[in-house]
């Protein structure tokens, strides 16, 4: 009889044996257990033998074959496997709770959706230069409450979260549609500009399942937004060859196809796409490696390099910033990216692994975009007074304060993680619990901006 | 014997899909049986017999089901379907015609020189 310590070993050496070939991409989890029975079998075979379950197991190893050649036969059986495939087959697909397949409620949201963006036009209120501003300002509760709304459907939260979430989006309906806009003013575009961040939070505590206040909830959904935008742009791409050969087909019978596009097919798919899209990145993601974490590796040298030149050019040269009406602006949205650059590359990375070469390459990226941010803010802040408080540059100003406030600290802790005197999630820590200050500023730039500027 | 690598590869077709004529079976019984047939003189690497049973599979020569084995563990059982059982035939004719001709220059052979192992011995 095997002594209960030797079953101990034999259980974790079949472990580590089961991991070391689940690592193998040709050779499938199904294929594992496959193996996994067979080196079970052998092994029980000669234990019974006579041999010590440590022999027994060493033997059955060496018998299965070497794992290099083993994953080139699977790979040359299986060669598809090599090339991971988003299969959204029946057996795939998680099933709901209310038996349907998760595809299918998906679909049908996306269907909400881009019926959701037409309801207006059967009160007159039509897609077209007349009524613009209505759906300026509405542009995003048509979309995102669908997708709160899908997200509360297959995570099943508890009532408490609907009723917070749903107060939450009737209350952004009600801001963005009761307040007296001048038209076209400045106020109001802000407001549109805004309203998707701050609906973005509902989006996320949906997305997140209870699991908001963790950490690792929050960190999916940066995972999940940053794959959703790669895929909605990616379905945008095929909708526009679509429409480039719809236009063309119908031209050759003489139908000119235009209007449909403008009030039809861009608004409705538009809409349904974030839905689908948001589908396929929850379907795909055990499947497939994300992408904006490999489209960070490739970037962040890039950007770091393109911003160091930037410092050298100012020193060398002493041309200082020349400010003009979108400086600002432009100086956001780059903190903006170097942040995103940031946040998926911690998003793909292990934390318990030690600092290396691209950790110091990051830091180097977020340094010189603190630099190159300073630079500006200087050059604005000698001539904020003759330009005056303008809602559009307050609201600049106040989101580069935010990034910049994030990054300085970044840094900090960053830094701190490659001399060894602080742990990485210290940076996923604050990083995460940095969310709801932009939801927050954007709250604040729909809600309190309009009166306190006088609805210009 | 140590019976080389292309002629193993060669044999394994024929020799999984005639073990699953005698009865539905899985990999390690597959291996213990061709174990048997050979008297060990087929030493397959284990491995290397699954990739052999997907392609099969593949080919719709055999069919796969998992079922609760008696251990309590999830077994994967093969059996052969009609397909591979003509695919089974045609490579028992192709194997015959093979080792007739083998058969046929072996005797001839044997009549006109000597095997070299009984010669060595009287030289010695």
């Amino acid at each position: 009889m095997p002594n209960p310590d030797q079953a101990i070993s034999l259980e974790e050496q079949i472990d580590h044996w089961r991991s070391y070939l689940r690592r193998r991409q040709a050779i499938h989890s199904v294929d594992v257990a496959e193996l996994e029975d067979h080196l079970r079998e052998q092994v029980t075979g000669l234990m019974n033998a006579g041999l010590a379950a440590d022999e027994a197991f060493l033997v059955a190893v060496k018998r299965m074959g070497e794992l290099d050649a083993l994953s080139r036969e699977f790979a040359r059986e299986h060669s598809e496997r090599l090339w991971k495939q988003l299969v959204v087959s029946a057996d795939a697909v998680e099933r709901g709770p209310w038996g349907g397949t998760d595809a299918l409620v998906a679909v049908c949201f996306a269907v909400a959706a881009a019926m959701a963006i037409k309801v207006p036009a059967l009160f007159g209120i039509n897609f077209d230069d007349q009524h613009a501003e209505f759906y300026t300002r509405n542009l995003s509760l048509f979309v995102l409450p669908l997708l709160t709304g899908y997200f509360l459907w297959k995570r099943r939260l508890d009532t408490r979260t609907i009723y917070w979430l749903a107060a939450g989006l009737i209350a952004a309906g009600v801001f963005a549609n009761v307040y007296p806009f001048t038209p076209k003013g400045n106020t109001e575009i802000l407001s549109a500009l805004h309203l998707p961040i701050a609906l973005w939070l509902a989006v996320g505590i949906a997305y997140a399942g209870g699991r908001w206040s963790q950490v690792a909830g929050r960190m999916d959904f940066i995972r999940f937004s940053g794959e959703l935008f790669i895929y909605y742009v990616l379905i945008a791409l095929g909708g526009g060859v679509l429409m480039a050969f719809m236009a063309m087909l119908f031209k050759a019978i003489g139908i000119n196809i235009g209007p449909f596009f403008g009030s039809w097919l861009l608004p409705c798919g538009g809409a349904g796409a974030v839905l689908i899209a948001s589908w396929l990145v929850e379907a795909k993601q055990s499947v497939i490696e994300n992408m904006a974490p490999v489209l960070t590796r490739l970037f962040t040298p890039l950007f770091a390099a393109m911003l160091i030149t930037f410092l050298i050019a100012v020193l060398w040269t002493g041309h200082g910033v020349d400010i003009q009406r979108n400086v600002l602006i432009a100086f956001d949205l780059l903190l903006a990216a170097v942040i995103g650059l940031l946040l998926y590359s911690i998003s793909a990375r292990d934390p318990l692994a030690p600092p290396g070469p691209f950790d110091t390459l990051q830091v180097v990226l977020v340094i010189s975009a603190l630099l190159a941010d300073t630079v500006a803010l200087w050059a604005i802040a000698a001539r904020i007074t003759e330009f005056g408080f303008s809602p559009n540059r307050v609201a600049a100003l106040g989101e580069n304060v935010i990034l910049l406030v994030n990054l300085a600290w970044s840094a900090v802790l960053y830094i701190q993680f490659l001399r060894g005197r602080g742990s990485f999630t210290r940076i996923e820590r604050w990083q995460t619990s940095y969310l709801p200050v932009y939801a927050a500023w954007a709250v604040i730039i729909v809600i309190v901006f309009p009166p306190v500027f006088g609805w210009i | 014997m140590e019976i080389n690598k292309d002629l193993i590869a060669a044999s394994s077709t024929p020799m999984v899909l005639a073990i699953l004529a005698e009865g539905d079976s899985y990999g390690y019984a597959i291996i213990q049986r061709v174990r048997e047939l050979s008297r060990g003189h087929l030493e397959w690497t284990d491995g290397m017999l699954y990739p052999v049973l997907h392609r099969l599979e593949r080919l719709g020569h055999v069919e796969a089901r998992w079922e609760i084995a008696e251990s309590g563990r999830r077994r994967k059982y093969y059996r052969i379907t009609s397909r591979g059982r003509n695919q089974l035939d045609r490579e028992r004719r192709q194997w015959q015609a093979v080792d007739g001709a083998l058969r046929g220059i072996w005797q001839v052979l044997s009549v006109v020189v000597p095997p070299p192992a009984e010669i060595m011995p009287e030289e010695a």
